[in-house]
């Protein structure tokens, strides 16, 4: 990153002038500020809560990008500074906990997906709330008027939360952070989503609370096992005892992850949630919400408890493994969309559980880059969706048919969407998902050639889905659709052009990225395993 | 070594860059580019012809005829980094100039085959980018560069099969391709993982130059074989290709017969050293071959379909080359050659099949053909060359290239020669079989035409590619051959070719031998169709030899009960173990610790939001009484 910030001197230089260590404080109270002064505004204005969201929204990418470039690529990590722009304040003094952030590559890279895809949720759920042209469903005669600026001011609480959970550097905030985060996501589901919404969303919210009260037992063992009178995290690695009481910590927190990720067979209050929660609540949360989870692995799991991630990782694994495969199979035979976008999700959680057990500098790197590009390409997809549904106002699949006759653009981006979906070579999907394969290939051959086998069952669902829409011969229902507008171009091409461009060139985020993994590989004590055949076989020609 | 690009091979970049830019202004520029899309489409690939023909003359030159073009450093995690590179060399080269040569021809051909379609400039930015992808394919200096390309292919292949998508019958056969080539993209992806974890890179300049053990080497030889089959529709792969044929006639003659079906045979001749190391793997292939070959043969007897036809000739033609590159050393340049001249003749074939297409309304059944000869007799000409051409007729393309993969099977060797030679041979004679007997119903005997058809000869835009097609199938062989250049020019990339070695048959008898099948096959062809008028309805009883070949010798059927049928009824009982067993376990265990399974069923239904608010202050109080209690 440091080409570019020679490229944007002035504006590092003025980033400069900012404390670091209040930079993130900066960054989190934005849009916690923003959804107060929305929440306060009047129901009646909707268009100008819409408008200032966005704005906020805005802000908040453009105060994101300073830091990333301001972030320093080069620098020497150890396990006392590996965080940027840290910060920290005293919360608890008894407990040692503190008001602590900062960022390292891992972190920096997910808070930048997380607030680009705000903004792109909100443009295109500008009329989604408007029972008139854009709802999803026809509304129930007398149902009330959803209230657009609850809606717009949840996203910003959302981003919030968001940008918090994944900045915190104390484990007691983090912990707090991802309770939190539940509440305006159940908001979302229980007033906005569909005709099941009220069940969606109380499964939604007990899953979560399970795991969130396993890894609070195990957040209060830390400190009571460490001893360290401390709930940072870099006061804590290096100093859980190991054993019988790792493990017990270890499952605690993987086991809160692995539902929120979610990894099989923790995973199906997400097919319910992702359908019934409104398109743009369904991005955020699996786009960004559902990466906490594998987010939680790397940060938390595999540095605190070394031993126990690798006395579990058999089989964690296998179950990824078996996520990819079976969620696969599900995702085909689905016949509601956005059940099927959600477990190819699920299928796609596992590449990224795969990855980060591999204990590979391929697989780690690759699982994070595989999160952000999953974000950005399942946003697209809930987007298209939540676009498809204004139109055709029904979840079947069955319902429609030769879209793309009426709506060619449309078609366009969606199929592009799906090629994301499926990892299509040139895309930055593919980079990921290569690099997750390749990491785990040197370890754990048998595995990573079954995970492989899943790209082909990728395109089965993806294309099958995409015809059952989009080609055949158009329908009286759907001759009638009306192609995107600007608006709604705008919500999805800056994320394929993204995609597009970090698959052709992903050095930015991948160097952001790799020191972070590295770092936490050797908090597990992993070194990547060396070519078989050493350079040695080379007869000539030779490399470099 | 290879030499570092200079001059205007520093600008080889351009070949991708340039069709790609072009395809993404003609996508995304909408209804405004419709009047001169296709004139933009048609011109780039033109302009890479002479750019290309401009590099084989500066590579000419270079030591070892070798160059690589450093572009920038793409992927770069821990020991894995992958360089985006290209490399200039005799076997990239001659697929360069095949690419846009013929891309070149055919583009010109679409203009006016396309020009009453409302989508012609969506076809056009389709076929630009199919021609960046498969330049990039082919100019890739590693494996994973190569992938990239080998998919690009063919998401432009899936997307020009399914061109017409509101036909389903389009929709499904370009799903269909797509998912075959997945298959095959399997065998090239864990190929690529296998290349890293044993030799820590994925360049052809390391993979290439390195001594793997036997296992390793045939490891990555089966799974780069598979990759091999699913892209060049090569058995149990084959499938997808006849389907393929749903696509507008442009795309069969460029895609599905000169050049994309024929990525598979370039990436065995590429990884020729890979190969050469493992003998079962290159067995293996010429089996594949084998059976491929006379698979293709007897189908292609089955079909009505003019362009099925071609299409099954297509699947046999590419066995013939992977026949021939499996033969190995020495070979693999016999096989390129009678690649090259393919990409002639079925080019030749495949337009004059559009040709006749676009006269008859759009019609392609053979049995509502005949007596076209008269009405389109430059069509008639440059099927006829094609025709030759494949059938082997001496001196035209077929006879220099095909005869002699026939010769190297037998010249293999013991029994397995006798075996692979006997069945090129035989494939020789059905081969001018069905081709004679599409000959024959198309273009002789008396009128089938339905009754609002008024067949007419092409506009030039569409008969000038033809024409010159059409030559180079009677003549490009003898000049592909002529000398032994091209394999002399090949030589650096595959090994030198086998010129003068011990002959199991003496080549002039055997040259003899297979001129003798040859006739038998066109004359019992054309005793069966020639001879007496070709019914409009398809006869009904018929042995069970044609039976098996109209349905593809029952691949389909296979397909269908063994992968399709089963893989069906796994996802529906998936989805029925999911909903009832894995989530009514887990809502049982959470309704089991929320008390009871009605209070559940009340918090479902009403009351949420202060249930969710208390369940909030709830969580706080716990925190709070736990830390309370443990740490006073």
């Amino acid at each position: 990153m440091s080409a570019l910030a020679f490229t944007y001197t002035p504006v590092a230089a003025a980033a400069t002038h900012v404390p670091h260590s209040y930079a993130l404080v900066g960054l989190v109270l934005l849009p916690l500020v923003g959804a107060i002064i929305v929440f306060s505004l009047k129901t009646e204005q909707a268009k100008l809560a819409k408008q200032l969201s966005f704005l906020i929204s805005l802000a908040v990418v453009v105060y994101t990008a300073i830091i990333a470039i301001d972030f320093n690529t080069d620098k020497h990590i150890t396990t006392a500074n590996q965080f940027q722009f840290a910060g920290s304040w005293v919360w608890i003094r008894d407990f040692g906990v503190h008001i602590a952030f900062g960022v390292d590559g891992i972190a920096l890279v997910l808070v930048l997906m997380a607030v680009i895809l705000v903004p792109c949720v909100m443009l295109a759920s500008w009329n989604s709330l408007d029972s008139k042209s854009g709802a999803e469903e026809v509304a129930a005669p007398g149902a009330p008027q959803r209230s657009v600026k609850n809606f717009f001011g949840l996203m910003l609480l959302t981003e919030f939360f968001m940008i918090g959970v994944f900045t915190a550097t104390d484990v007691f905030l983090f912990y707090v952070f991802f309770e939190a985060m539940l509440v305006p996501m159940y908001f979302v589901i229980g007033s906005f989503g569909g005709p099941r919404r009220q069940y969606a969303a109380m499964k939604f919210f007990l899953y979560s609370l399970v795991g969130g009260l396993l890894m609070l037992a195990s957040v209060i063992g830390l400190y009571v096992t460490t001893g360290s009178r401390s709930f940072a995290i870099t006061d804590l690695i290096g100093h859980v005892p190991q054993g019988a009481t790792q493990k017990w910590l270890f499952l605690g927190f993987f086991l809160a992850f692995a539902i929120k990720a979610p990894l099989v067979p923790f995973h199906t209050w997400l097919p319910d949630a992702g359908a019934e929660a409104p398109a743009g609540g369904a991005a955020l949360l699996v786009g960004v919400l559902d990466k906490v989870g594998t987010f939680g692995f790397l940060r938390y799991c595999l540095p605190l408890f070394p031993q126990a991630s690798k006395y579990f990782a058999p089989t964690i694994l296998i179950l990824s493994v078996i996520g990819i495969l079976y969620a696969a199979f599900l995702a085909i035979g689905q016949r509601d969309m956005k059940r099927l976008a959600a477990y190819t999700s699920v299928a796609h959680f596992g590449f990224i559980g795969l990855g980060i057990f591999a204990f590979t500098t391929q697989g780690g790197t690759g699982a994070v880059f595989y999160m952000v590009n999953h974000g950005f390409s399942t946003g697209a997809l809930f987007i298209m969706l939540g676009l498809l549904l204004s139109r055709g106002k029904s979840r079947n699949i069955d319902d429609y048919g030769g879209v793309a006759k009426a709506a060619p653009i449309m078609a366009g981006l969606f199929l592009l969407t799906g090629l994301s979906a499926l990892a299509l070579p040139g895309m930055s999907t593919f980079v990921s998902e290569f690099l997750v394969l390749v990491g785990t290939f040197t370890r754990h051959k048998g595995l990573a050639v079954l995970a492989t086998t899943g790209i082909i069952l990728a395109a089965i669902y993806v294309l099958y889905l995409y015809q059952r829409v989009f080609q055949g011969p158009a329908r009286e229902k759907t001759a009638g659709f009306r192609d995107v507008n600007a608006r709604e171009i705008a919500a999805v091409a800056p994320l394929l052009a993204l995609i597009l461009f970090l698959g052709i060139f992903p050095k930015p985020v991948l160097d952001i990225i790799n020191p972070a993994v590295k770092q936490t590989l050797h908090e597990v004590h992993q070194t990547d395993p060396a070519p078989k055949l050493g350079p040695n076989s080379v007869v000539a020609g030779g490399t470099k | 070594m290879t030499t570092t690009a200079h001059g205007i091979e520093s600008a080889a970049w351009l070949l991708i860059a340039l069709p790609l830019i072009s395809g993404a202004v003609l996508l995304l520029a909408g209804k405004r580019a419709n009047k001169w899309g296709h004139l933009l489409g048609a011109l780039v690939p033109i302009v890479l012809f002479v750019y290309a023909l401009m590099l084989f003359f500066a590579v000419k030159h270079e030591h070892n005829r070798e160059v690589s073009r450093h572009l920038f450093n793409w992927i770069h995690v821990g020991r894995f980094s992958i360089d985006a590179g290209l490399l200039l060399d005799p076997l990239s080269l001659v697929f360069v100039l095949l690419i846009t040569g013929v891309g070149s021809l055919i583009h010109i051909y679409a203009v006016g085959y396309m020009s009453h379609d409302p989508g012609r400039r969506r076809f056009f930015g389709y076929f630009n980018i199919f021609v960046a992808a498969m330049l990039l394919l082919v100019l890739a200096d590693n494996y994973l560069s190569l992938y990239v390309g080998w998919e690009g292919v063919g998401v432009a292949s899936y997307l020009l099969i399914s061109f017409y998508y509101d036909r389903n019958s389009a929709a499904t056969a370009g799903n269909k391709a797509f998912f075959a080539n997945r298959v095959g993209d399997v065998g090239l992806s864990v190929a690529i993982m296998l290349m890293f974890a044993y030799l820590g890179n994925t360049s052809f300049q390391t993979v290439l130059h390195s001594h793997l053990s036997n296992g390793v080497a045939s490891a990555i030889a089966f799974m780069l074989l598979l990759g091999a089959c699913g892209k060049s529709g090569q058995f149990p792969l084959q499938t997808w290709l006849p389907d393929a044929m749903e696509g507008p006639t442009p795309v069969s003659a460029l895609i599905h017969a000169a050049t994309m079906v024929t990525a598979g045979v370039y990436l065995i001749a590429r990884s020729a050293a890979i190969f050469d190391q493992s003998q079962s793997a290159r067995t293996m292939i010429t089996i594949i071959g084998a059976i491929t070959l006379l698979y293709g043969c007897v189908s292609a007897f089955g079909q009505d379909d003019l362009k099925k036809v071609l299409a099954y000739s297509t699947v046999s033609q590419i066995g013939y080359m992977f026949l021939a590159v499996g033969l190995g050393p020495g070979v693999y340049a016999i096989g390129i050659i009678h690649l090259l001249g393919h990409g002639f003749f079925k080019a030749a074939l495949f337009l004059s099949a559009g040709s006749v297409m676009h006269a008859m309304n759009d019609r392609i059944d053979m049995r509502r053909f005949g007596g076209l000869r008269t009405v389109m007799p430059i069509t008639f000409a440059v099927f006829v060359c094609g025709y030759l051409a494949l059938i082997g007729f001496p001196l035209a393309t077929g006879f220099w290239t095909k005869d002699k993969i026939i010769e190297a099977a037998f010249d293999k060797g013991g029994t397995s020669g006798w075996i692979l030679g006997i069945a090129a041979l035989l494939g020789a004679g059905l081969t001018a079989a069905y081709m004679t007997r599409a000959l024959v119903m198309t273009f002789f005997g008396e009128k089938r035409w339905e009754d609002d058809v008024h067949p007419h000869e092409a506009p030039k835009s569409m008969t000038l590619p033809m024409i010159v097609l059409g030559a180079l199938s009677l003549v490009g062989g003898y000049l592909l051959i002529f000398g032994g250049g091209v394999q002399h020019w090949l030589t650096p990339s595959v090994g030198p070719s086998v010129e003068e070695g011990v002959h199991t048959v003496n080549p002039t008898v055997l040259s003899i031998l297979t001129l003798v099948v040859i006739a038998l096959g066109a004359y019992g062809a054309y005793a069966a169709y020639g001879r007496k008028a070709v019914p409009v309805e398809k006869p009904v009883a018929v042995s069970p030899i044609t039976r098996a070949a109209r349905k593809n010798i029952y691949a389909d059927a296979f397909n269908e009960a063994v992968l399709m049928k089963p893989g069906q009824w796994l996802s529906r009982a998936l989805v029925y173990f999911d909903n009832r067993g894995v989530d009514g376990a887990v809502t049982g265990l959470a309704a089991g610790m929320g008390g009871s399974s009605s209070r559940l069923r009340r918090m479902q239904t009403g009351f949420v939001r202060s249930y969710a608010l208390s369940m909030l202050g709830g969580t706080i109080a716990v925190v709070a009484v736990l830390l309370a209690v443990r740490f006073q």
